[in-house]
C-alpha cells in the first residue's frame, strides 16, 4: 500500500481516495445505461458531417479531382494537408500509451485509452486523404502495396511516398493491437458486467475469453511492454517519414533536414491539443471529472507549452536557415510565406501555436477549463494552418514565375476536411458509448491499496 | 446465438449432486493474503494451479514461482524476420527482377530502403507479439469451467482467486482447503463442470 501511495501522492492525480468499485461504475455505466440525450444530439450532428464527407468523396470520384482547388503550381493541396494533419493528431496518443508508460508516467493512466482510440480513429481519417487523392482509391491497393503491374514492374522503394505506404500502415496496425492488447481485460470486466445476452455475448468474443490468469497476466505485461517499445521508435518514425513527403522533394521551403523533429514536436503539439479538447468535453458528458482529474489536464498543458516552443524554435530556425543559406530562392520562399499573399495563413499559424500557448505558463489558466479550452481549440486550427502554410506556400511561388497561382479551396475541400472531422467525432462518440473509455484494470492498479505492501518489485 | 452461461446462480443450479469438482476455487479480498496464498500453493508442490487478479499484482510471479515470460525472444525473431523479409523484398525486386535506375543512383541503395526495412521490423514484430499474447495467455477459448462458477465477475471486478486444479498429482481436496485458508481465504468454492460446456462456438 505504501508502495502504490508513494506513487500516486506526489501528483495527487484522483481527487478522492479512488477504490476498484467505483471505478467500474464510474467507466462503464455510460456504457450501461442508454445514451442520454446529449449523446444522441451530439452524434445526429457528427453524423451529418460523415455525411458530408461521404457526399464529398462521392463528387470527388465521379467528377474527378478537378473538383478541388489544386492547380498547377498547388498540386498538393488541401488532402495532403488534411492527411498530415490527420497523422498528427493521433501521435498524442500513441505518445502518451507508449513513451509515457516506458517513462513511468502513471498519470498516463486515466488519458491512455481514450488517446489511443483517438490516434486510432486519426490514422483512418488520415489515410482516407492519400487513397481519394489517387483518383480511384479502389484500385489504389494495387499502386501502394508491392504489387507488380501489367509490365511486372514493382513500387518505387526508394520514393518516399512509398515509405510512407509502410509507415503508415504500420502504424494504423501496430496502434491497434496495442490498443486492443490493453481493452482485454477491460472488455473482460464488460463482459462480466454484462446482464442483457446479447451483450454478453460480443463482449465475451471481442475479450477472447480472458480471465485474469497471472499465467496470462505474466504474458501479457511482457507483451505489454514490448508494445510500448516496439510503438515508441515507431511513433517519432512515421511522422519523420511523413516530413520526407516534403523533405525529398527539392522544393524551397520543404527541402530542410529540420522537417523531421520539428514535424514530430508539432504531431506531438497538436495531438495533446485535440486529446485535451475531446476529453474535457467526454469527461463532462460522462462525469468522470475525478479520473480525469484537473492535475491531468495541467500535465498535459505543460506538454503542449514544450512542444509550442519546440515548434517555434523551428519556424525561426526555418528562417535563420534561409537567410544563412545565402540561397536567394530560400530566402524569397520565407519571405513570401511571412509577407507575401498567404501573409494571412502564416501569422494565424504563428499566433494559435506560439503567441497563444504561452498563456500556458500562468497555472491558473492551466488549471482552469474554461480558460485553457479556446488556447487548445487555437492550437488545433493553429497545427492545420501549420501543414497548410507548408503545402501551399511553397509550391504557389515555384521557380518560374509565369505559373505563379494563388491557391482557393472549393466546396468540395471544405467538405472533406469538415466531413473528416464528422467522421473522426462519430468514431470517438461510438467508442465512448460501447468501450470502456479509462483503463480501468490500469487504473485499478495504481489505486491506493491494491498492490501488496511487502516484497515484490515495483515493476 | 447461443447465450453462454456464466450466471452464479444459474450455473450452480444446474451442477449435479455427484458431479467431482474440477478443483477448489479460493477467493481473496486483499492482495496481501493473496501472495501468501500463493507462495503456499508453490511452496506445497503444485503444478496446475492459477491466480486470477483483476490486474497485475506486483511480486505475484515470483510468489507463483513462474519463468519469464518467452514473448520477447518471439518479438525479437519477428522483428528479424520482417527485416530480412524487407532486405528481400526491396532488393529483389529492385536488383533482380526489374533493374531501374532512378535519378542515378545504384541499384543496391540501401540506404533509401531504410524505412522499409524498419517500419517491416516493427510490423512483424508486433503482429507476432499479438500472437503470442493469444497463444501463451490461451485466449480465443470459448468456455473455462472457471467462466461457469460464478466467481468471473468478482475477479474482472475487485477480488483475487487462486484456482487449485484436482487433476494436479499434489491435489487433494483437504488439502487444498487446508492450502487455502491458512493464508486468511475465507471463501472456497468448488470448481465444477457446467453442462453447457460444449456448446460454446469451440
Amino acid at each position: 500500500m505504501s508502495e502504490s501511495r508513494s506513487v500516486l501522492s506526489p501528483l495527487g492525480l484522483f481527487t478522492t481516495r479512488v477504490d476498484a468499485r467505483r471505478i467500474d461504475e464510474d467507466v462503464y455505466r455510460p456504457a450501461e445505461s442508454f445514451p442520454t440525450g446529449r449523446w444522441w444530439a451530439a452524434i445526429s450532428v457528427t453524423s451529418l458531417l460523415a455525411l458530408v464527407f461521404v457526399i464529398s468523396v462521392g463528387v470527388t470520384v465521379v467528377r474527378g479531382i478537378g473538383t478541388w482547388g489544386n492547380n498547377v503550381p498547388v498540386g498538393w493541396g488541401w488532402a495532403i494537408v488534411n492527411f498530415v494533419f490527420w497523422i498528427g493528431i493521433g501521435h498524442a496518443g500513441t505518445l502518451i500509451s507508449a513513451i509515457l508508460f516506458l517513462l513511468r508516467q502513471r498519470w498516463r493512466t486515466g488519458i491512455a485509452r481514450f488517446a489511443e482510440a483517438m490516434t486510432i480513429f486519426a490514422v483512418i481519417c488520415a489515410m482516407q486523404f492519400p487513397l481519394i487523392h489517387t483518383g480511384r482509391p479502389w484500385l489504389a491497393m494495387f499502386w501502394l502495396i508491392p504489387y507488380p503491374n501489367g509490365q511486372g514492374i514493382y513500387q518505387n522503394f526508394r520514393s518516399p511516398l512509398e515509405w510512407d505506404v509502410f509507415a503508415v500502415s504500420t502504424y494504423g496496425i501496430v496502434s491497434f493491437l496495442f490498443w486492443f492488447t490493453g481493452l482485454l481485460p477491460d472488455l473482460a470486466s464488460a463482459r462480466d458486467r454484462a446482464v442483457h445476452p446479447v451483450r454478453k455475448f460480443i463482449y465475451g468474443l471481442l475479450s477472447l475469453g480472458w480471465n485474469g490468469s497471472n499465467r496470462g497476466w505474466s504474458h501479457y505485461e511482457k507483451a505489454y511492454l514490448l508494445f510500448a517499445g516496439l510503438s515508441t521508435p515507431l511513433v517519432l518514425s512515421v511522422h519523420s517519414i511523413v516530413s520526407f513527403d516534403f523533405a525529398v522533394a527539392v522544393i524551397p521551403g520543404w527541402h530542410t533536414t529540420i522537417f523531421p523533429p520539428y514535424f514530430v514536436a508539432g504531431a506531438i503539439f497538436s495531438g495533446f491539443a485535440m486529446v485535451a479538447t475531446l476529453i474535457i468535453i467526454m469527461r463532462k458528458m460522462f462525469r468522470l471529472q475525478h479520473l480525469i482529474t484537473d492535475n491531468h489536464l495541467e500535465l498535459m498543458n505543460k506538454i503542449i507549452i514544450v512542444t509550442s516552443m519546440m515548434v517555434g524554435y523551428a519556424y525561426a530556425m526555418e528562417f535563420f536557415i534561409a537567410w544563412y543559406s545565402g540561397v536567394a530562392v530560400e530566402r524569397f520562399v520565407f519571405l513570401n510565406r511571412a509577407m507575401g499573399p498567404y501573409a494571412w495563413a502564416y501569422w494565424i499559424m504563428v499566433t494559435c501555436n506560439v503567441i497563444v500557448p504561452q498563456l500556458l505558463w500562468f497555472k491558473k489558466i492551466r488549471r482552469t477549463v474554461l480558460l485553457m479550452y479556446p488556447i487548445v481549440l487555437l492550437v488545433n486550427v493553429g497545427m492545420w494552418f501549420e501543414r497548410f502554410v507548408i503545402v501551399v506556400t511553397s509550391l504557389h511561388r515555384d521557380y518560374l514565375p509565369s505559373s505563379w497561382d494563388y491557391f482557393k479551396p472549393t466546396m468540395v475541400d471544405v467538405g472533406l476536411l469538415a466531413g473528416s472531422f464528422g467522421l473522426f467525432l462519430t468514431m470517438m462518440l461510438l467508442f465512448c458509448r460501447f468501450l470502456p473509455t479509462i483503463a480501468t484494470a490500469e487504473l485499478k492498479a495504481v489505486a491506493s491499496g491494491a498492490q501488496p505492501s511487502r516484497g515484490g518489485s515495483h515493476d | 446465438m447461443t447465450e453462454p452461461v456464466n450466471n452464479t446462480a444459474t450455473a450452480t443450479a444446474t451442477v449435479k449432486e455427484n458431479t467431482t469438482p474440477l478443483g477448489l476455487v479460493g477467493l481473496y479480498d486483499d492482495p496481501d493474503s493473496l501472495v501468501r496464498g500463493a507462495e503456499a500453493v508453490r511452496d506445497a508442490g503444485y503444478k496446475h494451479w492459477d491466480c486470477h487478479t483483476p490486474y497485475p499484482v506486483h511480486g505475484l510471479d515470483d510468489a507463483m514461482g513462474l519463468k519469464p515470460s518467452p514473448i520477447p525472444y518471439v518479438t525479437i525473431s519477428a522483428g528479424f524476420i520482417g527485416l530480412v523479409a524487407a532486405l528481400l523484398l526491396t532488393g529483389l525486386l529492385s536488383v533482380w527482377h526489374y533493374p531501374i535506375r532512378i535519378g542515378g543512383k545504384p541499384l543496391w541503395s540501401w540506404q533509401a530502403f531504410v524505412p522499409i526495412y524498419f517500419e517491416l521490423f516493427v510490423l512483424f514484430a508486433a503482429l507476432a507479439t499479438m500472437g503470442s499474447v493469444i497463444l501463451f495467455c490461451k485466449l480465443g477459448r470459448w468456455h473455462s469451467p472457471l467462466h461457469d462458477t460464478g466467481v468471473m465477475p468478482e475477479i474482472t471486478g475487485n477480488r483475487f482467486a487462486i484456482v487449485l486444479e484436482s487433476r494436479d498429482a499434489a491435489y487433494s481436496e483437504q488439502d487444498a482447503r487446508r492450502l487455502l485458508q491458512s493464508s486468511g481465504c475465507g471463501d472456497i468454492r468448488p470448481l465444477v463442470a457446467c453442462e453447457e460446456e460444449d456448446d460454446g462456438l469451440i
